[in-house]
């Protein structure tokens, strides 16, 4: 089921992630593929999103090995770990933006902390990425406080995409947006892994972003990966679990 | 099991915190790589000029991506100068190895500078997987908007204009919520089943209860240097005596209640402000209101009732810890008997100057709370507007706590008391 891939961009192994007594994550493996867009799904409380923070290095582990673009990060020294996370991009749930600063700065936040460049270049740039979330550049001196749901998104995921990432991160992207725009969402982040060649984690619980925009998808239960691959092999899953969530009456709905 | 897991995420932070020192210390970007030093490491960015008949063609190779912005930046700022100086200019981009957006951007910024310069300028060699990113970033509209907030004359007038206009802004903002919480409390009094009983005792726990180890400690030892200072210089006099007079009168009258109030407005005034004001970012005051229920009565009365309450304790608490204080100076530092210090703390002093201190109290708790409770509710989306508010509801808090003190002296002075 989970065959050993050679061009993986994050490989996991092993992983145990423990909070006092409850076992979260208990020997969990997983290898994203570069290139691809993974749907990552599973049960609320099951651990999506604390996998996807341990990966990032936001919750200590237990045991197990994380390789990200080849890099053990455990054993990675700081500048190794620096060049990891410059090549990553990461999308929170509630997007995150610092609420003190504007739109354009929010954006331009890690690329002046970590790029020598100037503001034309900087402002440019902003506008680009704006353009790509499909922002208009009037949105720029806004504060998040006075952005939508939907807005707050695009502007984090632009945020996310500032360093031209090589991997995103995106956890559960289309919640809380309507069914137009977790749509618009969708296809947004197919166009830009088209465009820029992105790798994309992507914790969700839309079933139709698993059909519009995933390449492949992995199954969370019981803290480990009970299920990776197409949508058709998880159609044709026998798992309880995966029955009722690709075939309950929500599913037929997208299909139908 | 716990105690292992604890001390891995100690590490770990510790790590992280060392992670975070080194990125500050190292020196930002790449832009340090000579002109020279370019071509020599495979991979990085070049912009080479080739005649070609009585054109010119700019090649481009190597990575063009954020890595190398500053780079790119300056080779494309050099190549921007071209413009106009040939018939024609195209841009060859066939030996490019890895493109992104910081590279699609500069390419394209190239090709419009050069093309405004009255040459047809044009990119060529573009491969199939990169021509989508470079169509998406031509779709960038170019003029950069400009930041204003330069600081102007006229603007430093209208900042000041609008601070004092502010002022008259913040006294309503006061007796608005006075009389908010007013009508409240009047609400509650015809409705006794609406008063939030466990709410306010809640309350009185976090501001009472819990403020009287830091009350008591600190009123003790201004009590003491009140009482040290005071034996100091009056017994140049030969009148050490005396300073049971001045120290009963200063704790019971002024120090003890200002002291306390400053202190409650800056642990619980603050506390109110930040309780609040988070609740209003995170929309839950407006829940409160569309289930119908009255922010200032749920939210608001029981927090007011808890610090009027409070405070009278406290200050009378402190007064005690400050008298005893000041005691313990007087005998151990001044030789003064605790015999003799009560005899003549009972001459000195009348229950008068007891009243004047207590009445002050709940009043001063009112002026904390509702300032407290304005700022709470003026926090806007950001975590900056609620520390601005926070720290502005403890200045103004003890601001107004020191005018009430100011107007109650007049008051007692003109009645006699």
């Amino acid at each position: 089921m989970l065959g050993e891939i050679s061009d993986a961009i994050i490989r996991v192994r092993d992983i145990t992630v423990q909070f006092g007594k409850t076992r979260v994550l208990d020997g969990l493996n997983l290898d994203v593929k570069r290139g691809e867009i993974l749907g990552f799904v599973g049960p609320s409380g099951a651990g999506k999103s604390v996998l996807t923070r341990t990966i990032i290095g936001l919750v200590p582990k237990l045991s197990g090995r994380i390789e990200v673009f080849g890099v053990d990060l455990d054993a990675a020294s700081a500048s190794e770990r620096r060049g990891v996370e410059r090549r990553w991009g990461i999308l929170f749930q509630q997007g995150a933006l610092f609420s003190s600063l504007t739109v354009r700065q929010n954006i331009q936040f890690p690329v002046r902390e970590y790029l020598n460049v100037s503001q034309r270049l900087l402002d440019e740039i902003m506008v680009a990425k704006l353009g790509m979330v499909g922002l208009r550049p009037e949105v720029a001196d806004r504060y998040p406080s006075e952005l939508s749901g939907g807005m707050i998104k695009r502007v984090a995921l632009a945020r996310a995409l500032a360093l031209d990432p090589e991997l995103v991160f995106l956890d559960e992207p289309t919640s809380g947006l309507d069914p137009i725009g977790a749509g618009d969402f969708d296809e947004l982040v197919r166009t830009l892994q088209r465009t820029l060649g992105l790798t994309v984690f992507m914790v969700t619980h839309d079933l139709d972003s698993l059909y519009t925009a995933c390449d492949r998808i992995a199954v969370l239960g019981n803290g480990k990966i009970i299920a990776a691959g197409s949508i058709a092999d998880m159609q044709a899953s026998q798992h309880p679990w995966l029955r009722q969530y690709f075939h309950g009456k929500r599913a037929r709905a997208v299909m139908g | 099991m716990n105690r292992k897991l604890a001390r891995r995420y100690q590490l770990w932070l510790v790590r992280d915190r060392f992670d975070k020192a080194i990125r500050r210390a190292e020196p930002k970007g790449f832009a340090s790589v000579s002109a020279e030093g370019w071509a020599l490491v495979s991979g990085d960015p070049t912009l080479e000029r080739i005649a070609r008949g009585d054109g010119l063609a700019l090649c481009a190779a190597g990575s063009w991506t954020a890595r190398f912005a500053p780079v790119l930046e300056r080779m494309v700022a050099d190549a921007e100068k071209l413009g106009g100086t040939r018939p024609s200019i195209s841009i060859d981009v066939s030996q490019v190895s890895k493109l992104d957006t910081f590279g699609a951007w500069l390419i394209e910024r190239l090709r419009r500078s050069l093309t405004h310069g009255g040459v047809e300028a044009q990119i060529a060699g573009l491969s199939a997987n990169y021509s989508s990113l470079v169509d998406e970033v031509r779709r960038v509209k170019a003029e950069p908007i400009v930041e204003t907030d330069r600081l102007t004359i006229t603007g430093m007038l209208e900042q000041i204009g609008r601070a004092v206009a502010g002022i008259g802004g913040t006294l309503i903002g006061l007796i608005d919520m006075l009389g908010a919480v007013l009508t409240a409390a009047a609400h509650v009094l015809i409705r006794p089943r609406h008063f939030r009983l466990t709410s306010t005792i809640h309350h009185l726990e976090q501001v009472c209860w819990r403020a009287v180890p830091i009350v008591v400690l600190i009123t003790f030892l201004i009590g003491c240097i009140i009482s040290q200072q005071g034996i100091f210089h009056f017994r140049k006099f030969g009148a050490d005596i005396f300073v049971v007079d001045m120290l009963g009168v200063l704790v019971l009258r002024e120090i003890g209640v200002l002291l306390v109030a400053i202190m409650v407005a800056g642990r619980s005034g603050s506390a109110y402000t930040a309780e609040l004001g988070s609740m209003k970012m995170r929309e839950e005051i407006d829940a409160l209101r569309t289930m119908g229920f009255d922010p200032i009565e749920v939210l608001i009365l029981p927090r007011m009732l808890a610090l009027v309450l409070a405070l009278p304790i406290l200050a009378f608490l402190g007064a005690m810890a400050a008298l005893y204080g000041g005691g313990l100076v007087a005998w151990l530092y001044g030789g003064v008997e605790p015999e003799a210090f009560l005899l003549r703390l009972r001459d000195a002093i009348s229950i008068d100057h007891f009243i004047v201190g207590l009445i002050k109290a709940p009043v001063m708790a009112a002026v904390i709370g509702i300032v407290a409770c304005v700022e709470g509710l003026a926090v806007q989306g950001s975590a900056e507007s609620l520390g601005q508010h926070t720290t502005s509801s403890v200045v103004k808090g003890i601001f107004f706590v020191i005018v009430m003190d100011g107007v109650f002296a007049i008051f007692f002075a003109s009645i006699g008391m």
